[in-house]
């Protein structure tokens, strides 16, 4: 390590921070991270706020501006609870997803604090937002806050027109399926009446070139009727283009009882669900990118002696409070930090692509020894969720240095057993059962509009795909299904499928479950 | 360069909106929950902030979630120690908190604390002061500005600057003020004129145009921009506020014969009445009467706080009463009401000259009288249902089946004040109307 040169040169001392000041340090900062790191960055617009602002802003789920719900003020008693009694502290900065990139920063913060804020979140937390193939997939940043303007506008109006408590049922509703409310993958896009015809002949002149008689010889099959589904019911199921997993998104577009207004209700809630489910499913990467590179420019800066030793100690103490990750016997241990395991990961990445062992070679053949590590994170960084992430780049390695271990837990037995450990015929295990944890298709039920038939009783069937026998948790899944029912209008039920056997588990219907 | 905002001084109280919605969700239960809380606890307590526990009907967010006790799953944990594969652990006993690894306390269980206004406005809902509105009030006291129209005087800082502007442009208009673009234009001509050769036509065009330049220079500076007919003030009449006066006399006996738990009784029926008036009327007056075989005026806290002793002659509040409705409450202004507290013991004869005063005077001149009597415990099982009682309790049957704005009750227990209080005071929707 370099040794600090003369204060002159230093960005700022002492603990009092000013605009110009925090503009002198975003503009070094940002010039190292573009010219070291080559990351690629939002412009930013930094906001100065008060603690009381940023309980505000955690409870209207960390966006500037929200339309009011009741379930935001519970949010907030609690968050205030928390802060009151110590119990937590409250986050240094806020970062939004938008074009500009909006940082929140506490005015309590001293300008050690500010700096490492400043790296942390303006550009490790924008690089991502930015790059991220899924934020770029599904998110669309210039114009959030615009939509957030006016959904809180519209429900206002609507609250005014319809009445609060007409407005609230409907968001209860709505944000009991918020989980459902979701596209999970990109669907192909709709095929034109022209398009599909010319499908249709290339189907048609196919089976013509490839016609076989003997295929007519063939004796019928003895199920063969009872395997092909009814035709109108595949029919229905084509024009509502079921099974969907969706349902925000089904109720808004087929339900039968709904006015405008509720539907679009009903997709406000949906477009805000959409636009988290990205973050929701790149903690660890999203933490772990803005760690490492708060932590890598507040070294360079150091290196560089721009700031100074007590400012350098400040940082350090902090960021050791951010990645703090207690063992799982530990009475502070609380889940896995995010901070910490994307911290470690990406720096085990460094390690690897710089100075790898024998056993990193075998692991990451194509990484091990590059030499170029600034690349092989940014590649990370762009085209990976956590799930991938861990599944692709945990190494041994870090396997041990975490001692992780498997708890295999089955619900009707007596006790946990270990599956694995961190040993050669564990680590494989162990890479797997923690990436499997990460992947939010897995880690929430699965739950779909299989039919409905709109001429017919009109009610609406849902399944629930069970993995791992795991059933849904009964009181929640009741209300929510009278929720359902409210949108949809008529009957509505719930049959949980085993995904392993096929068999139906239970089924329960709206109807049963009364108010 | 980062853009800068600074967000400090913004409203605070963002999410005041949230709050006051969750509160009305959750207001039966909040509301029971104080109610208990002041029923076991000291009345005067209710003039405070309260810690309410989270509610568990109506504000729980379902969804479809897994539940916990199904299924197999895997959990990864950091930090094993001695586990080799193959290793039991014992599973924690069912309803233990952080029932599994790594499990989150559920959010729900906390408690919050309201505020006093909160408090106050879930404790008194419903209740009102009956027939404030009764008395036709002649005097009217306050004034409030209200926007009418626009006026051509006023004062500078109501100048309504649209208006104006609409008044001066159409003037300028009308007047046909010369533009700034004209005379620009002229002027640029003389200028190319000027600077090309000088030839006769050129000359007597330059001075054609000088003459026009200095026509509608001179036309510019005699039609004035904004002139003093254009402007227009915002004109606000004094519109008045009908004064809804009010004064409340509240009557306590402090005579020996009221032992210490019924003085206790007394003042807590007070205090929660006076916490209401406070919360409920801003502009009422209160008066406070204590007697014993004398009666007196007092300010609050010596009403409530100070004490005294000697017989009871319960007419002499009475007096007391109409002596200062005569001189400060003419009730033609005022709507009058009165409270009284009383363990029922009165001198053997004063009854009748209570009764007197009551339907001779008082009760014409008072909107609401009401009457609460404090007992023995061991006597409101005898009480309670019956017609007995003391010889106050019987005179004042007689008012109050003579006048439909007297009302009375018994209190025998602390948990009785509050269901009283609410029967006494209870809205009665459109009960008098006309």
């Amino acid at each position: 390590m370099t040794r600090p040169a003369a204060r002159s040169e230093l960005l700022f001392s002492g603990s009092d921070w000013d605009f110009r000041l925090l503009s002198q340090v975003y503009d070094a900062i940002e010039a190292i991270a573009v010219e070291d790191l080559h990351l690629d960055v939002y412009p930013v617009q930094m906001e100065i706020i008060s603690s009381e602002q940023m309980l505000d802003a955690y409870s209207s789920v960390g966006m500037p501006l929200m339309y009011r719900h009741w379930s935001f003020g519970k949010h907030f008693l609690h968050q205030e609870l928390l802060y009151r009694k110590g119990g937590r502290g409250l986050a240094y900065e806020l970062v939004i997803n938008s074009n500009p990139c909006i940082v929140y920063l506490m005015e309590e913060n001293t300008m050690a604090l500010q700096a490492l804020v400043t790296a942390h979140a303006a550009l490790g937390h924008n690089h991502f937002f930015k790059n991220n193939h899924l934020f770029r997939q599904w998110t669309d940043a210039s114009s959030i806050l615009s939509y957030l303007d006016f959904a809180k506008r519209y429900i206002a109006q609507c609250e005014e027109r319809h009445g609060l408590a007409e407005v609230e049922a409907i968001l209860d509703a709505a944000h009991a399926l918020m989980d459902q409310g979701v596209f999970r993958y990109h669907r192909p896009p709709k095929l034109t009446s022209e398009q599909r015809r010319e499908e249709i002949r290339e189907r048609l002149e196919y089976e013509e070139q490839s016609y076989n008689d003997l295929w007519r010889t063939l004796p019928a099959s003895k199920h063969g009727t009872n395997d092909e589904p009814d035709d109108s019911t595949t029919e229905r199921k084509e024009t509502l283009n079921l099974p969907e997993e969706n349902l925000l998104y089904f109720l808004e577009k087929n339900s039968l009882i709904l006015e405008p207004w509720q539907r679009e209700i009903l997709r406000i809630v949906r477009v805000i669900a959409q636009y988290f489910y990205p973050q929701r499913q790149t903690q660890v990467m999203n933490e772990g990118c803005a760690t490492f590179v708060h932590y890598t420019l507040m070294n360079t800066l150091f290196d560089r002696g721009m700031i100074g030793e007590g400012a350098m100690l400040e940082i350090l103490k902090n960021h050791s409070n951010v990645v703090f990750q207690p063992g799982f016997d530990d009475p502070r241990f609380s889940g896995i930090n995010p901070y910490a395991l994307g911290l470690d990961m990406m720096r085990d990445i460094q390690r690897i692509a710089t100075k790898p062992t024998t056993e990193d070679r075998d692991w990451f053949p194509d990484i091990a020894g590059s030499g170029d590590w600034r690349e092989v994170l940014l590649d990370a960084w762009a085209n990976h969720r956590d799930e991938s992430f861990i599944r692709q780049y945990l190494s041994p390695t870090l396997i041990r240095k975490w001692r992780f271990f498997v708890l295999a837990d089955t619900a009707d037995e007596p006790f946990y057993e270990v599956a694995s450990i961190h040993n050669e015929r564990g680590y494989e295990k162990v890479r797997s059962a923690l990436a499997d944890s990460y992947d939010i298709g897995a880690t929430r039920p699965n739950i779909q509009v299989v039919d409905v038939d709109l001429l017919g009783d009109r009610q609406l069937r849902l399944q629930h795909k069970i993995k791992d026998g795991i059933v849904l948790e009964e009181t929640g899944c009741d209300a929510t299904l009278r929720h359902v029912r409210k949108l949809w209008g008529y009957d509505v039920s719930l049959a949980g499928v085993d995904m392993d056997t096929g068999l139906t588990v239970y089924e329960r219907t709206a109807s049963q479950i009364g108010d | 360069m980062p853009i800068f905002i600074d967000r400090r001084l913004n409203p605070k109280d963002k999410s005041l909106g949230n709050r006051q919605r969750f509160i009305r969700r959750a207001r039966n239960e909040l509301k029971r929950s104080i109610r208990e809380q002041v029923r076991s606890g000291k009345i005067a307590d209710v003039d405070a902030e309260h810690t309410v526990s989270m509610p568990a009907n109506g504000t729980s967010e379902p969804s479809f979630s897994d539940a916990r006790d199904s299924g197999q799953r895997r959990h990864v944990l950091p930090g094993n120690k001695r586990f080799v594969p193959g290793d039991r652990l014992p599973r924690p006993a069912p309803g233990m908190p952080r029932s599994g690894p790594g499990l989150k306390e559920m959010e729900d269980d906390f408690r919050f604390v309201l505020s006093r206004e909160e408090v106050l406005d879930l404790f008194f809902e419903d209740l009102e002061l009956p027939d404030l509105v009764k008395v036709n009030l002649k005097e009217i006291l306050a004034f409030k500005p209200r926007r009418a129209g626009f006026t051509a005087t006023g004062s500078p800082t109501s100048i309504n600057v649209g208006r104006t502007m609409r008044n001066s442009h159409g003037r300028r208009i009308a007047l046909k003020r010369p533009k700034p673009e004209d005379i620009e234009a002229i002027a640029r001509e003389i200028a190319t004129l000027e600077k090309s050769t000088p030839s006769v036509a050129a000359r007597e065009r330059i001075a054609a145009l000088k003459a026009e330049l200095d026509r509608l220079e001179r036309r510019r500076r005699l039609i004035a921009y904004v002139d003093p007919v254009d402007i227009r003030y915002n004109r606000f009449d004094a519109q008045p506020v009908p004064n809804a006066n009010a004064v409340m006399f509240c009557l306590m006996d402090v005579s020996g014969s009221m032992g210490e738990r019924e003085k206790d009784m007394a003042k807590r029926f007070f205090v929660l009445l006076h916490l209401f008036l406070k919360r409920r009327y801003d502009a009422t007056e209160i008066v406070f009467i204590r007697h014993t075989h004398q009666a007196q005026e007092v300010d609050e806290e010596t009403f409530f706080y100070s004490t005294q002793s000697g017989g009871t002659v319960v007419s002499t509040a009475l007096e007391e009463m109409r002596r200062i409705i005569g001189e400060r409450y003419p009730s033609s202004e005022w709507n009058i009401y009165a409270a009284q507290a009383s363990d029922g013991d009165n001198f053997a004869t004063d009854s009748e000259r209570c009764i007197a005063l009551l339907d001779g005077e008082i009760m014409r001149l008072c909107q609401y009288f009401a009457y609460v009597e404090i007992i023995d415990e061991r006597e409101s099982h005898i009480f309670g249902s019956t017609e007995n009682g003391t010889s106050l309790w019987h005179a004042y049957e007689a008012v109050s089946a003579q006048w439909p704005n007297f009302q009375m009750s018994r209190i025998a227990t602390p948990a009785d004040i509050y269901p009283v209080f609410r029967q006494l005071f209870t809205r009665q929707p459109d009960a008098h109307n006309g």
